[in-house]
């Protein structure tokens, strides 16, 4: 095993900048490491060996030409298949869309390509990123690095166990109700979910458009922020792009490694007091705040009273938005296409197509979510849903004038056994209690390693402001000066 | 239950009352689609205007064209709208082929534009006909049946589908229910809708062609008793002309009447008219229809139109139709009569443009009702589909106003402009078509013709003028009818008179 | 009280274009039923004279101006396409009567 694989990112980009190491080296180096784990970890659904060789290989050439590079450039990366990526299968984990090629790039991707990054291949999810195990991919679960019996979070999965098993430095992920944070808790990675409008969604597979957001997944801080950097900022293929500069999480995450927190006003979310959370996890929670104060930092109790109908609300809202979403997984224009047998009419395919190529989970969120738009339900369900969510971003508004950021721990649980909550669908929704509030806020969420419970990976997560997306990484990086980082046993 | 006997017209008028509302979609004339930078121009390659965004591919995203917010606008203030301050679109689910994304990108609850009217002169009569909304949403794309005897759906055995018209911007404008208007029922949504087609032609928004589909009409038609609550309605789709607006609006009344005197109850369905037959026909009916789960669209935000751009919008609105026919009538000192046999002949604009370019308003007049009405009619064509152009005719009155062609000879250079022998001056000297002035060929002419028919001329010497007749015949005869025979006759005279 | 019945559920498979079995029908009826009760919830908010939040992003009237761009060629738009013919997307037979 190459030892490139346990560097950074940034250490890869500043060696690979300074000519100490080639960029192919280094994406050779990783693509060994894959080739050795990942029938294990299963962390990926597409390897593409080649195309990463040469856009290496092309960043080397700059290189060699005196070009000056990026900070990330010749940086492997890993995608979540959620994001399309041109002339390389995309599929959101799904059999519906099993061998599709999309004929374009999201902006996500070309803004990586335009860094020099280099692509690894695409990672394994829950499919549609409707889940938070990785267990729902039609394609088999992702196996969690620090234990491979265990879940490695979802619906990211594949994307934050490549990191943990240093198959990939830096990784995309798309956070919807906590699918980049949830899994970087539980694979003691870093997932940071941007504010909702600061990273284009133009590519990314929808699932719940007016939450999706594409966000960096990463083993440090500085990483992920160097990521944020490449990828953030206003695109105008998205509507719901916001036009305004990408706040400095750089130099932001650079400034928290500093240590000092003095001045910093951090709350407490009484309604997360942890109910319903595994005691390890509240325990090592309560060490980290307790390192914040040390810090410098002043802890204070706020109270968000809503957020206890967050949960619902997203679960009427997200499944609401996905069945309209989803309905053009339709065999016409591209993926799978079911029962053409010359005697079914278009109407018989297309329910044959999307009974045999969506997965139960989506089914069931498709079949809800229609449910909840119905007229005569629409005002109890989903319009209520609506108004809930003005009355969590009210508390989150109040809130934000005590404090300038809030803290809880990402997930009430460490990762759990595979096939412990797949019975019980509401079990498996539980996971995502802590991270839903911000999404349906719009605020950014990040997710730090803050210790091990059990020997598992425990995750805080740092909530702030819309476009405060630099503060959250100030204090996460606060906390990784503080608690280290976490590498899982040797696989 | 039903007699199955068509009563007369007027004996349904008689005994019922019509209610009858107009949906009409309008494509915009923009350069690109609504929601992506594709191009919209007609009758393109299949599936070569098309993009990730109108194809509904995963992961594309709509953004909204200002153009074609402009031009609603436009339209909803040429039909005396509001403009909503704030709204949305919203999606509209319904799963079909032709529409990529199985959700239409529509508005609901939150038009762009709200509560106007326009209105609409009939036989003279002004008829305000009240506008519930005017909004923004994409269209679908054309869909190919093969298979069956008829290329419908009916029969086919499969369908290919081209997206190049997907997502080009269309423009719903519902009218309210329009009751009270009796046997003119029929009439007066051809003109609604016809007096709309004009409006937005002048806006310059649409080419607003029917027959090309970029204007297209739902007529919904509902009957009742003199004094009792409104019927049941039907909407009756793909009404795609003028002349079809009328006849679906009549024949539904028929048809509902029918079903009525026979003790039948009336379904509410959408019903599909039949340009070939003049007939309707039962679609879906309002029992299975689809419930379409509107939503706010989460992939564009809000629209709030500035009252300062809406203001400025209002200022750069053209002379709409009817102000403009008005001032037209004044300016070319018209009968009301008279005005309403141009109107009748579709001429206004035609008329315009010939003395725009150069005639005068009596003799543009004359041309296109004269001449030009009789050959349209005759060929069964429109007026502006005869085969001249406006400033053609312009050109023909301007040489006959200059005595270069005589009334006669100048509808022998037209028949050649309609035969497409190009410009009045071309045909002029190809076919050799101009009034013989010169005096020398004249005199000629004359003394050759005085020669040959000498008692004639003793007769005129004689002071028979009667009898000049015969000379200026012989005279048109040398000179191939060219020469004005008024000119000839003087001549004539002067020569047999010293 | 259940809040959704199986019939109910047959009804939105159908909406939604998914030929569901039976016995998956009995299942997502009991699990619809579960999770519709949990989140019911949010009707215990009093939230008459609240407005909705359909988007977080406080932006409005973005427009993009009427340039055409470079879209797909025609080969690119086919290429994902399960069945062509003639330079279009090809379907079967189509029966119902939509718009
Ligand atoms: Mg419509
Ligand atoms: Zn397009």
């Amino acid at each position: 095993m190459s030892d490139l694989i346990k560097l950074s990112a940034a250490a890869l980009g500043e060696k690979i900048a300074a000519g100490e190491v080639s960029a192919e080296e280094v994406t050779r180096a990783h693509l060994d490491r894959i080739a050795e784990v990942d029938g294990r970890v299963h962390a990926f659904l597409h390897v593409d060996d080649e195309g990463a060789v040469q856009a290496a290989r092309a960043v080397d050439a700059q290189r060699a030409a005196g070009d000056k590079l990026g900070p990330l450039a010749g940086v492997p990366i890993a995608i979540k298949d959620v994001i399309a990526t041109k002339g390389i299968p995309s599929t959101a984990a799904s059999k519906i869309l099993e061998g599709w090629r999309p004929p374009y790039d999201a902006t996500v991707m070309t803004r990586i390509r335009d860094a020099g990054m280099v692509m690894l291949g695409k990672t394994n999810m829950d499919e549609f990123a409707m889940g938070s195990s990785t267990e729902y991919s039609a394609y088999g679960p992702t196996f969690n690095p620090w234990d491979l019996t265990r879940i490695p979070g979802g619906s990211g999965g594949g994307s934050a166990a490549s990191l943990a098993a240093y198959e990939a430095p830096l990784a995309i992920g798309t956070d919807t109700g906590g699918s980049i944070r949830q899994p970087g808790a539980v694979t003691g990675t870093v997932g940071a979910k941007p504010t909702y409008g600061g990273t284009s969604r133009y590519g990314l597979i929808a699932f719940s458009s007016s939450l999706d957001t594409p966000g960096p997944c990463a083993r440090t801080v500085l990483d992920a922020a160097l990521l944020h950097q490449v990828i953030a900022g206003h695109d105008p293929r998205d509507s719901t792009s916001i036009p305004l500069p990408v706040p400095d999480v750089v130099a932001a995450a650079r400034q928290g490694a500093s240590g000092d927190l003095t001045g910093v006003r951090v709350g407490l979310v009484k309604e997360f007091s942890g109910e319903g959370a595994e005691p390890g996890v509240m325990a090592v929670f309560r060490d980290t705040v307790e390192a914040l104060t040390k810090l410098g930092a002043e802890v204070v109790e706020v109270s968000c009273p809503h957020f206890q109908y967050a949960l619902p609300a997203y679960y009427l809202i997200a499944p609401s938005e996905c069945s309209s979403n989803l309905a053009r997984f339709d065999s016409v224009r591209f993926g799978l296409r079911v029962g053409d047998d010359g005697r079914n009419s278009l109407e018989e395919v297309m329910s044959l197509t999307r009974e045999a190529g969506f997965g139960e989970e989506v089914k069931r969120r498709i079949i809800l979510g229609t449910f909840a738009l119905s007229s005569g339900y629409y005002d109890a369900y989903y319009g209520q849903a609506q108004k809930v969510r003005t009355l969590i971003t009210r508390d989150f508004t109040a809130a934000f004038e005590k404090v300038d950021v809030l803290v809880s721990p990402t997930t009430p649980f460490t990762a759990f056994e595979l096939g412990a909550r797949t019975a019980d669908p509401y079990q498996m929704y539980l996971a995502d209690l802590y991270t839903i509030p911000t999404n349906l806020y719009g605020g950014p969420g990040i997710s730090v390693p803050a210790g091990l419970s059990d020997g598992l990976p425990v995750g805080l997560q740092v909530m702030a402001p819309t476009m405060a997306d630099d503060r959250m990484y100030r204090i996460a990086a606060a906390v990784e000066s503080t608690v280290g980082t976490f590498a899982p046993p040797a696989l | 239950m039903s007699t199955n006997v068509l009563p007369t017209y007027d004996d349904v008028v008689s005994r019922y009352e019509p209610v009858i509302g107009l949906e009409t979609h309008v494509e915009l004339g923009t350069v690109t689609k609504m929601f992506c930078g594709c191009p919209t121009d007609f009758g393109a390659e299949p599936n070569t205007q098309v993009c990730p965004v109108c194809l509904g591919l995963p992961g594309s995203l709509p953004v909204a064209n200002r153009a074609a917010i402009e031009a609603t606008i436009r339209i909803g203030l040429a039909l005396n709208c509001s403009i909503a301050t704030w709204c949305r679109f919203a999606r509209k689910n319904y799963f079909y082929p032709d529409m990529p994304k199985n959700y239409q990108i529509s508005q609901y609850d939150e038009p762009l534009c709200v509560d106007g009217y326009l209105d609409v002169e009939v036989d003279g009569e002004l008829v305000r006909i009240g506008i519930e909304r005017v909004h923004l949403e994409e269209d679908t794309g054309k869909t190919l049946h093969v298979g069956g005897a008829t290329g419908r759906i009916h029969g086919a055995t499969e369908s290919l589908v081209d997206y190049n018209r997907a997502g080009i911007p269309l423009v719903e404008i519902v009218t309210k229910p329009v009751p009270g208007l009796g046997a003119r029922a029929p009439e007066i949504a051809k003109a609604y809708v016809a007096e709309l087609r004009d409006v937005i032609r002048t806006l310059g928004v649409s080419d607003v062609r029917m027959e090309q589909g970029s204007m297209r009409c739902d007529v919904n038609t509902s009957l009742n008793l003199p004094g009792a609550e409104w019927g049941t309605r039907t909407e009756t789709k793909n009404v795609n002309s003028l002349r079809s607006v009328e006849r679906s609006v009549r024949t539904e009344m028929l048809r509902q009447a029918m079903v009525l005197d026979g003790g039948g109850t009336i379904t509410q369905e959408t019903r599909h008219f039949h340009e070939d037959t003049g007939d309707t026909t039962s679609g879906r009916s309002k029992e299975t229809a689809t419930d379409y789960r509107y939503f706010p669209e989460p992939d564009l935000v809000p629209l709030a139109p500035e009252p300062v751009w809406v203001e400025q919008l209002k200022a750069a609105l053209p002379e709409l139709p009817r102000q403009h026919r008005a001032r037209l009538k004044t300016e070319w000192n018209l009968s009301d009569l008279d005005m309403q046999s141009i109107l009748n002949a579709g001429a206004v604009e035609l008329i315009e443009r010939t003395v725009a370019a150069g005639a005068s308003p009596e003799a543009a007049r004359k041309w296109w009702l004269g001449e030009l009405s009789r050959r349209a009619n005759a060929d069964g064509v429109e007026l502006e589909a005869v085969g001249a152009t406006p400033e053609q005719v312009a050109k023909l009155q301007v040489l006959v106003a200059s005595g270069k062609l005589t009334d006669k000879l100048a509808r022998q250079v037209l028949e050649g402009v309609l035969a497409g022998e190009g410009d009045p001056e071309q045909i002029m000297a190809a076919r050799g078509l101009e009034v013989v002035s010169d005096t020398g060929a004249l005199t000629a002419a004359i003394d050759e013709a005085i020669a040959a028919n000498p008692e004639v001329a003793e007769k005129i010497r004689g002071g028979n003028q009667a009898a000049a007749g015969v000379l200026i015949g012989a005279v048109m005869k040398t000179t191939k009818g060219q020469a004005d025979a008024k000119t000839v006759r003087e001549l004539v005279l002067a020569r047999l008179a010293s | 009280m259940a809040a959704i019945s199986r019939e109910e559920v047959a009804h939105l498979a159908r909406l939604s274009r998914l030929a569901v079995t039976d016995q998956e029908l009995d299942r997502l009826a009991g699990q619809l039923d579960v999770i519709l009760q949990s989140v019911a919830r949010v009707g215990e908010v009093a939230a008459d004279d609240i407005p909705p939040t359909s988007h977080s992003v406080p932006l409005v009237n973005v427009l993009r101006e009427d340039v055409v761009v470079p879209g797909l060629t025609r080969a690119e738009a086919l290429s994902g396409a399960p069945d062509t013919a003639e330079d279009r997307f090809r379907v079967p037979q189509i029966l119902a009567d939509e718009e």
